[in-house]
């Protein structure tokens, strides 16, 4: 690290920077071939890359196919397929994947821009709130759902005691199986709220101001000016917040993990829980199959997805 | 939303309507935000300031007897000083994950702006599916029990390297791409060679985002749960994030002290903000509309 800030930080004399000088050897070598920009920049990334993402990606295809223990494997076809959709506990943590990601970025996306709205607009302690609203995304995530499992608690959790002091009922958020994800969905969504936020606010600010003017001069009111101006105008933004909470809703891990590890039961299992669960007692076949499911489930949603939003972006 | 005055910022700025809406709704959105995300935080300041008995209660309240420093001394001290060992661990890993990655990803961008071949699309391919793929976790450890790097610092180090990679090449090649290449020929004139061009001309022009780089990187690896948990098991490599998770799993009648942890954690983070939250909020919101 100090390597690098040592060379970023302008000085031609620093010693840090001598270090990096090149052998004459490759500048003489560069001159002959491809310019000043040599293709083995890219190697030291590549090996990494490749050797860490990349091969274990397509060895996931195989592996998913066999019966695994590290050491050595057994093909057997399709059975962990088969497996994860039958038995119950692990078709649930499929469906659920898709509930979770799916109820957090459409309440990111409503959220996000009613908020990216409201602090746009002239109102007492914008700065304030910003900061106070973006914190929690730089927050650990097992730190909030920590924190959030004991505010939580049924029975003494500070939720259910203020809940209870307005004459309300507080439901048991993370015993409850019917209730347990959409708890976990609502935390994670507190959490990454500030990011969507951010993201609308730069979209609305970059909306010309003449659009406004034309439709303040065209007698447009606050809701048609918000419909036919600011909404589609920021587009981007929507695009930007739909696709980034759904690759990461559908990735997500850490925060199911400390609330709930998946329970009570199996109702709040998600594809990465249920990896993260199989890996621990040992069936690696089934734990890459799970991979492999999720990796489908990733490509078959975004990718249509990112080219819809594109098209629609376009059209407006 | 839209019911009182114009809230996308273009009304008039005079009247009593924009008066009631700048104080009335703005106030009523400070009293909702110090409920919803102050009193959380307040609540694991409070709670890491309490007895074991008050914290074991659940209660939003004062402590009865405020052992903040005490509950501190014991999280600390608690089997062996763990977490002093975990804080390293962490300091080590963010750090040489984050300069690497910097580093590694800066000379790929390059590159990858400057000079168009026939691999170009296939590079911007695999850029843009190392940061929307999940990993495959158990084939990630195989690769790396073969070169005997599996539950090693290093190994986890460059399995960070690995996943930070894209976010980092794309943050790079779109400020790359606002540097004119005349820069570059002068150099190369003067007889810079590759490597002298990119480290002393290139990177030292990177400064602004190469500084929002290394911050949202380091927020990154130094929150991260998942990876560690699969790639450095054991508490000899425990990150802070594992530390926390080992108390929740077996000190739960402790209550202040998890909740001390995680304090503890949470301040690294808020330091950054205080101090960079320009930065960060600009690699957060870059690194969005780009992914």
């Amino acid at each position: 690290m100090s390597q690098t800030i040592g060379s970023t930080t302008g000085s031609t004399t620093g010693s840090a920077v001598r270090r990096a000088r090149p052998p004459r050897r490759a500048g003489d070598r560069a001159g002959t071939r491809p310019g000043p920009y040599p293709g083995w920049f890219y190697l030291p990334a590549a090996i990494v890359y490749g050797a860490l993402f990349l091969i274990p990606t397509l060895l996931s295809f195989y592996f998913a196919l066999t019966r695994w223990t590290i050491f050595d494997s057994e093909f057997i076809g399709l059975e962990n397929f088969a497996q994860f959709f039958s038995e119950p506990a692990l078709t649930r943590g499929f469906v659920n994947t898709f509930v979770y990601a799916v109820i957090t970025s459409g309440a990111k996306v409503v959220l996000g821009l009613g908020l990216g709205l409201l602090l746009t607009s002239r109102i007492l302690g914008r700065g304030y709130l910003r900061a106070v609203i973006f914190f929690p995304v730089l927050v650990s995530s097992v730190g909030v759902g920590i924190t959030f499992q004991v505010l939580m608690n049924p029975t003494k959790g500070a939720i259910n005691a203020a809940l209870g002091v307005l004459g309300i009922d507080g439901p048991g958020w993370l015993v409850d199986p019917a209730l347990a994800l959409f708890s976990v969905a609502l935390v994670d969504v507190w959490k990454g709220v500030g990011l969507a936020t951010l993201i609308y606010m730069a979209g609305i600010v970059s909306i010309p101001k003449e659009y406004h003017e034309a439709a303040r001069v065209d007698g447009a009111g606050s809701w048609r000016l918000f419909r036919d101006v600011v909404f589609p105008l920021s587009w981007p933004a929507t695009s930007t917040v739909i696709t980034l909470s759904l690759i990461g809703g559908l990735r997500s891990f850490d925060l199911i993990w400390a609330m709930t590890r998946g329970g009570p039961g199996f109702t709040s299992d998600v594809i990465a829980s249920v990896i993260y669960k199989q890996y621990q007692a040992g069936f690696y076949g089934l734990s890459t199959a799970g991979n492999v499911i999720l990796f489908l489930a990733v490509t078959a949603i975004v990718l249509p997805l990112t080219r819809f939003l594109a098209r629609k972006e376009v059209e407006l | 939303m839209s019911s009182t005055t114009n809230p996308a910022g273009g009304g008039p700025v005079g009247g009593p309507r924009a008066a009631l809406y700048r104080y009335g709704v703005g106030g009523l959105a400070i009293a909702l935000s110090v409920v919803v995300f102050l009193v959380p935080f307040a609540f694991i300041v409070l709670v890491a300031a309490m007895d074991a008995q008050q914290a074991g209660e659940f209660r939003f309240a004062w402590p009865r007897d405020v052992q903040l420093w005490d509950n501190l001394v014991e999280v600390v001290r608690t089997r062996d000083y763990l977490l002093i060992i975990a804080f390293i661990n962490s300091l080590v890993l963010t750090v040489a994950s984050v300069a690497l990655t910097v580093v590694l990803g800066a000379m790929v961008a390059f590159v990858l702006q400057r000079r168009r071949t026939r691999f170009t699309g296939f590079v911007n391919f695999l850029v843009l599916a190392g940061l929307i793929m999940p990993p495959a976790i158990v084939p990630t450890i195989w690769v790396l029990q073969r070169v005997g790097l599996f539950a090693t610092m290093p190994g986890l180090i460059l399995v960070e390297v690995a996943f930070g990679l894209s976010f980092t090449i794309l943050l790079f090649r779109a400020f790359i791409s606002t540097i004119p290449r005349e820069l570059d020929e002068a150099a190369v004139l003067d007889g810079a060679g590759p490597l002298r061009l990119f480290f002393r001309v290139v990177l030292p022009l990177l400064r602004p985002v190469l500084v929002t780089v290394v911050l949202v990187q380091s927020v990154n690896v130094f929150n991260d749960f998942q990876t560690p948990l699969y790639f450095l098991p054991g508490d000899a490599g425990a990150t802070v994030q594992l530390t926390l998770f080992n108390f929740q799993s077996q000190n739960l009648s402790s209550y202040n002290l998890l909740f001390m942890d995680v304090l503890l954690i949470t301040i690294p983070p808020l330091v950054l903000y205080l101090f960079f939250n320009r930065q960060i909020v600009a690699g957060m919101t870059a690194g969005a509309v780009k992914g």
